[in-house]
């Protein structure tokens, strides 16, 4: 395809990413590196109903506006942030490095550094959950794909419900239905048979149950994919498959995946990138108490009653930055097809 | 949202009921805020102004656009309702204008408690309050032969007697959810051991002290008695369990008073055992384990000064005394003249004669609850030692405020 | 496909239909749950005091001496005008998959017929673009939306849906033209058409169901938003999302969990009637003009 007629087909949706995520991502470096002015505090009585009055600090605005006038963008800190204890933690990492003469000391006590904590289940989550679902989609897609045609649109729309109920409800249905007194609850304590059996008051049952759901809700997806991709295979090789004596393994093995390369790398790319960002299941199962991940970081910068805006995009970088780092096992994969499609 | 449609109808009958007072503005009002029952019914009150467009937005994530909406020339904005722990947010960015000439030009109706004065500017005017208080079932304290606690040391107490009596297995409720839930029982308990979060006159962390630990071991003690999943129940979850019978004493929020016996299907002997008192104490002080809470409305800083009188004017309608209707009363506890609290609202009013102490209102203490939402839940759990969690509050509050330029 | 599982074993049929079996009530079985639920009293549908509450609605039947009720949709869609936010989600809906598929498939077919190293680094841009939690850039977009007059209305937020939905769309999409052989088009421009024409007369017929079931996805992205519809929307414009929060309440007030609960359940009532609709798209397409007779 000649230069100019690829900007043509391009030109709209690259504009659009341009504008609405090229510039707010530039923004947001930007934002890293640079952090409000020191603020000057000051003494004065202030008055609230039913109480009455107190001493209390507050910013002297005229101070401060003077330097936010000057430099608007803040005071330059470069990788600061990105090296404090709530990101990197640089000299705490040093610190325990030259205080702890064991790996398991060293690792128990690095799990006191929110960063690292959440590194450990963000990884987690995704080692497990990416394979799971790809592995449930597709099996899910083949199975629906040897139903009778009446049954398969039904089949598709019962298999969306994980994505479709929106988490906000969904996750609250799910807290409820573990509870050790939920439905599911009840039968977890029945099957352990111990009546203090509670999911949620234990971290590593709470891991599971995240990265249960995880696979619930992503699955969908997956097999949505996948069979759509199933549509598209070639009859005639799987005839020829057939011929040639292949068993159904095979034939699935030697034939389908193949076909379905492809998009199993593209499930794969936004599984990984998706489940890096893990949010939602840690909000929805109120488990921030057992379980964090970069974004619940941003999270709770961005909706605290004051806003940190320069950690939150500093973590948004890093998240950016841990996802290519993520993703270049399968991009450099993909690059070799690129060339060798060439 | 909720109730929004019958907040609107009582203040139209207010409105019929106080027809000589007409409110007419010469400028365009917005209204930004949270979408409590009883901030709909003052933006309600508010639209009846005439003469100019009032607009509102009320929305749970008021928080996350009112700064922006504020800023600009002119603003979206003219007005933001906002809490005594949100108002610094608009304070830190100067983004609200003082009052002081407005109040003395149309502030006859306001009351001097209503004045949020900050080193002698009022900076916003407060309509309603708000304070976490004792809610509790008589017949359970009864059946298990104890007396009202009035200390946090007579809970446990309480406690103890209704389980070993084999009335409830946990009987102690708490809204301990890790993150902002948390953190507010550890202000509450915190503040009631007279503990100070921060350094006189500095954002120094000061919170590493004996009044530290004994809240959390205070905490850890309560939550003995609690569900073990209590990490995981915030406010909502902890009523629930509350109105299905499987709690009998907890430190709850007023404003969700009149709600535990009128909810759909509450169980009959939870809304016949429903009762209230004040805050407790904690630790022999005098002080109650708890924090005052207030809502108000700000003007903006970035409109003209038209605006501002207008936007003032539709206010002080949205909160004027013919306001109050049987619909909307139960609705708050008002801090508007003439208001008489109602049985509900008792709680609150005892939190306030207890001269329980504000939620602090201080440019960083935004941050120290942030920090001490994430960091305390290890201490719950027994991961570590309550010295190592307070440890770890400080420093994860000391590179916020420092990031914030709070400290250098 | 239909042969094909009539050549199937017994034995493997049998496996294949238990495991469908066993999926179906893995994804179907919380939303039956809510959909009996949603007719009950809150009390029941946490049925904290007995699971077996849920079931048969003991307090329901205390209040209202039947154990269902439908007083959280008639609270939901009468009282709070919930019809009002469907209409809302609709509109975003419709016009976030329309956007979104037209310059996607531009885009997309763009970057699986060229062959310059570009493609692919744009590609991994995309990609890249994707990595950026939504909530930071949305904190990004408050400032100027003010300044320029076009927060709270719904065609900021539509843009907005379709600019971070893009990278998906382009790769999805990339993926499934990839799968088209491209001597389809190639053929055409032999016989005379431009890139364009190729693309409208050879590409478009046949790329049905990989265009489907990526605009499924934009509209399941605009159908479920929540952190753009919540911070870019004002109350009066307000999509379903944030109003199902909105029931919900917050820390010191109480919401109206079965208006909330009822709301989730009605909406999913067109999706249902949507996906029935365009399952022939899915299964048909391709298949049809591949199939040898």
């Amino acid at each position: 395809m000649r230069h100019k007629t690829f900007l043509w087909f391009f030109l709209p949706t690259g504009l659009a990413m341009l504008l609405f995520i090229a510039m707010p991502i530039g923004s947001v470096v930007m934002q890293s590196i640079f952090a409000p002015h020191p603020a000057v505090l000051i003494e004065v009585e202030s008055c609230t109903p039913l109480v009455g009055c107190t001493t209390e600090t507050t910013i002297d605005q005229n101070a401060t506006a003077a330097l936010r006038a000057e430099k608007p963008l803040g005071r330059f800190v470069g990788l600061d942030i990105y090296f404090d204890r709530g990101h990197l933690a640089v000299d705490e990492f040093r610190a325990l490095w030259a205080s702890t003469d064991s790996w398991v000391g060293f690792f128990s006590e690095l799990g006191n550094l929110p960063f690292y904590r959440a590194m450990a289940f963000t990884l987690t989550f995704v080692a497990v959950v990416t394979p799971l679902t790809i592995v449930l989609g597709l099996i899910i897609a083949l199975a629906v794909n040897a139903l009778h045609r009446h049954l398969k649109g039904l089949m598709i729309f019962f298999s969306l419900l994980p994505m479709i109920v929106t988490p906000l409800i969904g996750s609250l249905i799910l807290f409820w239905m573990v509870d050790s007194r939920g439905v599911i609850g009840s039968a977890l304590v029945a099957l352990a048979g111990d009546p203090d059996f509670s999911l949620k008051a234990s971290t590593g049952l709470m891991w599971v149950a995240l990265l249960v759901y995880g696979v619930w809700h992503a699955a969908p997806f997956a097999f949505v994919v996948f069979y759509a991709g199933l549509q598209t295979l070639p009859s005639d090789q799987l005839e020829a498959a057939q011929i040639d004596g292949a068993t159904r393994w095979q034939q699935v093995k030697y034939v389908v995946v193949p076909h379905l390369m492809p998009l199993v790398t593209f499930v794969a790319l936004i599984q990984l990138m998706d489940n890096f960002k893990v949010f939602e299941p840690i909000i929805g199962f109120n488990a921030e108490a057992h379980a964090q991940s970069l974004s619940s970081f941003i999270y709770n910068d961005l909706g605290g009653e004051t806003r940190q805006l320069s950690s939150a995009s500093a973590t948004s970088v890093m998240t950016i930055i841990g996802v290519a780092i993520l993703l270049s096992p399968v991009l450099v994969r993909t690059w070799r097809d690129f060339k060798g499609a060439r | 949202m909720f109730l929004k449609r019958v907040a609107l109808a009582g203040s139209m009958t207010a409105f019929a009921a106080s027809a000589g007072y007409a409110c007419e503005i010469g400028a365009r009002v917005s209204i930004v805020g949270n979408e409590f029952a009883a901030i709909q019914a003052v933006g309600a009150a508010a639209k009846e102004c005439s003469g100019a467009e009032v607009e509102s937005n009320l929305t749970s994530e008021h928080q996350t656009i009112n700064v922006a909406g504020l800023s600009g020339n002119p603003s979206e904005y003219t007005s933001a309702i906002i809490a005594n722990s949100s108002i610094v947010a608009l304070m830190n960015e100067d983004v609200v204008r003082p009052l002081n000439d407005l109040v003395a030009k149309h502030g006859g109706d306001l009351m001097p408690s209503q004045l949020i004065k900050i080193g002698g500017d009022i900076m916003a005017v407060a309509f309603m309050a708000n304070a976490q208080h004792l809610m509790y079932r008589k017949d359970v304290l009864q059946q298990a032969g104890v007396e009202v606690p009035t200390t946090y040391e007579e809970m446990l107490v309480v406690a103890e007697a209704i389980r070993s009596q084999g009335i409830m297995q946990n009987p102690v409720g708490g809204a301990y959810k890790a993150g902002w839930n948390l953190a507010q029982e550890f202000n509450n308990m915190f503040l009631g051991y007279g503990g100070t979060h921060f350094k006189p006159g500095t954002a120094e962390p000061n919170i590493n002290t004996e009044a530290g630990v004994n809240a959390l071991n205070m905490m850890k003690a309560l939550s003995e008695y609690m569900n073990p999943d209590f990490l995981t129940h915030d406010s909502n979850t902890t009523n629930a369990e509350y109105r299905a019978g499987n709690v009998a004493i907890m430190n709850m929020w007023g404003s969700r008073a009149s709600q535990q016996t009128t909810t759909e299907g509450v169980l009959e002997e939870v809304k016949a055992g429903h009762a209230i008192a004040g805050p407790l104490t904690v630790g022999g002080g005098s002080i109650p384990a708890s924090t005052l809470w207030w809502d108000g409305w700000t003007v903006g800083k970035n409109i003209s000064d038209d605006e501002a009188e207008a936007t003032f004017l539709a206010m002080m309608h949205g909160i004027r005394p013919a306001m109050l209707t049987e619909e909307t009363l139960p609705l708050a506890v008002w801090l508007i003249k003439g208001y008489q609290p109602t049985p509900d609202a008792q709680g609150v009013f005892d939190a306030a004669k207890m001269r329980t102490t504000p939620y602090p209102m201080l440019p960083y203490m935004g941050l120290m609850h942030s920090a001490l939402g994430n960091e305390l839940a290890d201490f719950m759990q027994g991961k570590e030692s309550a010295e190592q969690a307070l440890a770890d509050v400080e420093a994860a509050y000391r590179a916020a405020a420092i990031e914030k330029g709070f400290l250098q | 496909m239909a042969s094909r599982a009539q050549r199937m074993p017994t034995s493997l049929r049998v496996a294949s239909s238990l495991f469908v079996l066993l999926w179906f009530i893995l994804a179907a079985f919380p939303f039956i749950w809510t959909v009996w639920g949603s007719f009950k009293v809150e009390l029941d549908f946490f049925s904290i005091a007995d699971w077996t509450n849920a079931i048969t609605g003991e307090r329901t039947k205390a209040v209202y001496g039947s154990p269902f009720t439908a007083t959280g949709y008639h609270g939901a869609w009468i009282q709070e005008e919930f019809w009002r936010n469907v209409l809302n989600t609709a509109i975003v809906c419709f016009f976030v998959v329309t956007i979104s598929l037209t310059i996607g498939t531009l885009g997309g077919y763009a970057l699986s017929r060229s062959t310059y190293n570009y493609t692919f680094w744009l590609l991994i841009t995309a990609l890249i673009f994707r990595a950026m939690p939504p909530i930071t850039l949305v904190a990004g977009y408050l400032l100027p939306f003010f300044e320029w007059n076009l927060w709270g209305i719904l065609p900021t937020t539509i843009i907005v849906l379709v600019a971070i939905n893009q990278p998906f769309t382009l790769w999805m999409l990339h993926s499934f033209f990839k799968n088209i052989p491209s001597e389809l088009d190639e053929s055409a421009k032999v016989d005379g058409c431009n890139q364009f024409q190729a693309f409208r007369r050879v590409i478009i017929p046949v790329m049905w169901p990989g265009v489907i079931t990526t605009g499924l996805f934009s509209f399941l992205l605009a159908y479920n938003d929540f952190v753009v519809g919540a911070t870019l929307l004002s109350e009066s414009n307000r999509t379903m999302v944030p109003a199902v929060n909105a029931f919900m309440g917050t820390t010191q007030t109480e919401g109206n969990v079965m208006f909330a609960v009822a709301s989730v359940v009605s909406a999913t009532v067109p999706l249902f009637i949507l996906v029935m609709f365009f399952q022939r798209q899915i299964v048909g397409g391709l298949t049809a003009g591949a199939v040898k007779g």
